[in-house]
Parts: structure tokens; sequence; C-alpha cells
């Protein structure tokens, strides 16, 4: 039932994508995330999806399973898309039927926005499906270094942010077994009104805190027992290295930015 | 209620990159009233299997019938619910299903879901209290204060709670104790006798196996490879071994006794009680060996 959910998975692979170093690929994205908003006219958006296209085709990873996978970001889309086309008043009139009026501005503004958002989270789906969560902690951990001057307690929250990723695929399978469970004992979630099926969650939500609960604790015990002691003085066995194809991708993004910055209106 | 599968076949995360086929062709039919095990090795499709038996997962090829009711591709979710009523499945370790506030809500659970009225739940699950071995007092207790065995029972309970004719059992006794693992079989024994079920026990432990069930499935990647009675299946050790099975203890025990005494033993030995018998009659036969 959840196994199309995508968030938070790793599809291994061989790919330029895969390959690149964690940093560089955090980086890119982080980058990416703001070169977005600067896209304003056709041109700047024909190129920001033409480049996502050609990200996506570079990772290996079928759109088909990508858009698969996305569904419920895709519905949160069209939706946009349609606040946009119904309630914009700019620009000039171009349907007007009974109650529905649809500007120009409506549908481009509906358009770019939607455009802009299915990007993002392309981009970003793209990173942790090419990037196994550890490398994406260690990455992150290396980036937010010279934080820790100012005393952030960077290995910590870089621990805090693998544990959670870690566990997103467990706690999916922990639900998937619990909702068969209560299923077969005649619990019913996909029909019902809103206020029967909202109590029908429930019987899903107590299971999966007490054990997510119980996780927890038996994870702080099996770190206590191993000695665990933070970062201070810990040397890592996976070192990060940075290679031509990182420098590569950097140039790509660069010159990406540039020609929107030129092309934008 | 007759069950009967008929070349099914399950593929998991179809049209994704982890498309993983769980199974294929099973042909398997269990008789009304039946006590039948189903083993494997890990990753044999056992579990997959067993969840379409109440349509938690619908085939993608072939038919399941449970009674005079179908699963297939298309089935409704409204046919499925009439079916699970049918069906009570006790997952492995069942005790994180539990939620309520109190044990007895608990067992109640499945029947109001299904449909029944609040006292005739009640009385039940007071029914399934004792007859599960539990405390009386337990009733108004929350499940989580409960110790692991009894949390078990309680899931137990929740299940048997709505009459299915038919339980499925997958892996009852994991991670119980020797002494809990004989409690809660001997239980089930009970419970297939006294509920006139249709029993289905999901296993690797060949001697359970041997032991309760008069109907063996050995499923072997993905598919059903041997089906007969336990002396049908536990005589042909090859052929479990090249499915990576092993013989119940009692089996080989009276292996190594045959070699022992240079002749071989009538039939084959599938309790520990049978394996005593057959032991004295051998040497009241033969006081020399």
């Amino acid at each position: 039932m959840l196994e199309k959910m995508i968030f938070g998975r790793f599809i291994p692979g061989q790919s330029f994508i895969h390959r690149l170093d964690p940093r560089s690929k955090l980086l890119f994205v982080m980058l990416f995330v703001f070169a977005v908003f600067l896209a304003n006219n056709v041109q700047t958006y024909a190129l920001l999806l033409a480049f996502t296209l050609l990200v996506i085709v570079a990772s290996r990873i079928r759109l088909y399973f990508l858009l698969n996978g996305l569904k419920p970001i895709l519905f949160l889309i069209i939706f946009t898309f349609f606040m946009h086309l119904f309630f914009n008043r700019e620009g000039a009139l171009l349907v007007d039927w009974k109650v529905i009026k649809i500007y120009e501005e409506g549908i481009r503004q509906g358009i770019f926005i939607s455009l802009r958002f299915l990007v993002l989270v392309l981009v970003t789906s793209i990173l942790t499906l090419t990037t196994s969560p550890i490398s994406i902690t260690d990455g992150m951990e290396d980036l937010l270094g010279p934080f820790k001057r100012f005393k952030l307690p960077v290995h910590e929250l870089a621990l805090m942010m693998s544990i959670s990723l870690r566990f997103i695929p467990t706690l999916m399978d922990e639900t998937d077994k619990i909702l068969k469970a209560q299923l077969a004992r005649g619990s019913d979630i996909s029909s019902g009104t809103i206020k029967e099926r909202v109590n029908a969650v429930i019987p899903l939500l107590v299971p999966l805190f007490v054990s997510a609960f119980k996780r927890a604790e038996d994870l702080a015990v099996a770190m206590e027992v191993r000695g665990y002691r933070g970062g201070e003085g810990r040397t890592r066995y996976r070192q990060l290295k940075w290679d031509f194809r990182d420098t590569i991708a950097m140039l790509v993004l660069v010159i990406l930015v540039v020609t929107l910055y030129f092309w934008r209106g | 209620m007759d069950i009967s599968l008929q070349q099914v076949g399950y593929l998991y995360g179809k049209d994704t990159p982890f498309e993983k086929r769980a199974l294929q062709e099973v042909d398997v039919t269990i008789e009304s009233g039946s006590y039948t095990a189903i083993i494997g090795h890990t990753g044999s499709g056992k579990s997959t299997l067993l969840m379409h038996l109440n349509g938690l997962l619908r085939p993608s090829e072939g038919v399941v019938k449970v009674g005079d009711l179908e699963i297939h591709r298309k089935t409704k979710a409204k046919a499925l619910r009439s079916i699970r009523r049918r069906v009570g499945i006790v997952f492995q370790f069942p005790e994180h299903q539990l939620f309520e506030e109190t044990v007895l809500k608990d067992i109640m659970f499945g029947p109001i879901n299904f449909g029944v009225e609040e006292d005739v739940a009640e009385k039940r699950a007071y029914e399934l209290i004792s007859l599960l071995g539990l405390p009386k007092e337990v009733a108004h207790k929350s499940p989580f204060d409960l110790s692991g065995g009894q949390m078990r029972r309680v899931a137990i309970a929740g299940v048997l709670a709505f009459n299915p004719s038919i339980l499925v059992l997958d892996e009852p006794t994991a991670g119980l104790d020797p002494r809990g693992r004989h409690e809660i079989m001997e239980l089930f024994q009970v419970l297939h006798e006294k509920e006139n079920l249709t029993t289905i026990l999901v296993t690797h432990s060949m001697d359970d196996a041997a032991k309760y069930a008069d109907q063996v499935v050995v499923m072997h990647d993905g598919t059903s490879v041997m089906h007969g009675t336990p002396e049908e299946v536990f005589s042909d050790e090859e052929k479990l071994q090249s499915y990576r099975l092993g013989l119940p203890k009692t089996v080989k025990f009276q292996q190594d006794i045959e070699k022992l005494i240079g002749r071989t033993l009538p039939g084959l030995a599938l309790t520990e009680e049978q394996l005593a018998e057959m032991i004295v009659a051998a040497v009241e036969e033969d006081p020399s060996c």
C-alpha cells in the first residue's frame, strides 16, 4: 500500500549523479533552490525544466517511477495551479463563463508557480533517491563544519538527521504491518464519513507511537552500550572525496545561474 | 469452509524499480476443518501467501477462493470485508496491534467493526478471556500494562472475537520462551477442536508442523512444491533438503535409533509419544536389540 512512496528512499545505482560527492550534491540543491526563483519568463522556465529533465536522465531513474511516487505532491501542484487560475485577477479577461473568470495572468502565474514547485520537488527527490542517507548526513556534517566554532552541535544535528532519515522506511513498514493487522480485524480506513475515517486512524497511530518510542529507547541503549559519546575525536570510515566530476557539476550550476540571470525579463 | 488457490501469482511494487516476484503459480487446496501447516525457508513466500487468504493482498494473477467467495485482481474492497470476517489472521507479534484503553475494548474492536451487537461482543470477549487462560480482572486493565505473553493472548482473543471460521497463524510463537511456545501451540490445538476452526499455521518449526498439522504445504521460491500429510512430506528427506528444510526432531531421533538397533521402525514418529511407543513396541518384539 505504501510501497509506492518515495520520500526518503534511496535507489542504489552507478549513474553520474549517484557518484557525485554528497557535498557537491547538497550545495547544488541548495543553490538550485535559489536559482529557481530567478526564473520569471517563458525562456527561463523552459531552461529550468529542460535542465531538470537532464538531471533526471543523468540519474537514470525512470520518470514514470518518479512521478508515480510523487503523486500526493502532484496533487498539491495541480491544486496550486487551479488556485491561481481562478483567483488571479490580472491581465486580460480570457474566459467569462457564469462564475468562472479566467485572466491571462492567472494562466501564466498558475503555470509558472506549478512549474517552480515541480522542478523543486523533482530535483530534491533526485538528491534523496541517488544519495544514501548516510552520505547525506556525512556531507551535511562536513558542510556545517565551520559552524562548530560558534558552538553549533554539528555532529549531534547530523546524527539526529541520519537517525530520522534511517527510520522513515522502518516506520513505513511498521505502519503497513499495523494497518494490515487492523484491516484484518475489520477496520476500514478507505470508506465512511470523515469522522469515521479519522477515528479509524487511532488504531493505527497508537501502536505506531508505542513502537516508535520503544525503538528510540532501544537505539539509545544500544548506542550507550557501544560507548557512544558524541563527535569529539571521532574518525570516519567513509572519507568524502571531491572529484573532478563534482567541479563539473558546480560549473554547470554556475552556467545555469548566469544564463538565468541574463535571460530573465 | 474450503480454501483454494489456483495459479496464484503476486508481484511486490509492481511497476517500480523495486518490483519483485513473491509468488508464482501457487496451487493449494485447504479442506474445511483441517489443520494445515505451511512451511518453507525464509523468503519462500509464506507470509505473502497468507496475506492472500483474507484479501489483504489481491493476487496479481490467478484466483483465491474462500468458500463461495472469490478474490482476484479486481475484487472490490467491499467484498473483501466479508471475506475478512470469515478469515481471522494472527500476525507475527500480534501484540503490536493493541491500542485500546482496556483489554475488553480491544478484544471488542473486531466484532464491532463487523457490526456485531455490543452486548454480544462483550459476552464473547469475557468468554475468550477465560478460554485463553487470562485472569478475569485483566478485562479492565490497559493492554500495555500486561506481560508479553498476556499481551499476545489478548491480541489472539481480538482475532477470535469475531468468530472467524478460518484461523490463520503466522509464526504465533515467535519471541516466546519454550514454555510459552508450548502453551500457545496447545491452546491453538484446543481452539481448533472447540471452535470447529480450519487452522492454517505458517511456521518454520518442523516440529510444530509434524506435531499439530494434518496437512503440510511446502513453499519454495514463491511456489508450492509439496502438499500432503506430515507422514508423506517428512518421509522424503532428500526433497526437503533441496528446499533447505530439515526434518522434525522426532523423525531425526527415529533415524538415529534405527541405526543403533539395526532395523527400521514401522511408520514415521511425528510426536514424542508416538516415538516412545514405537521404541517400546520394537523392544518388546525383539528384546535383544
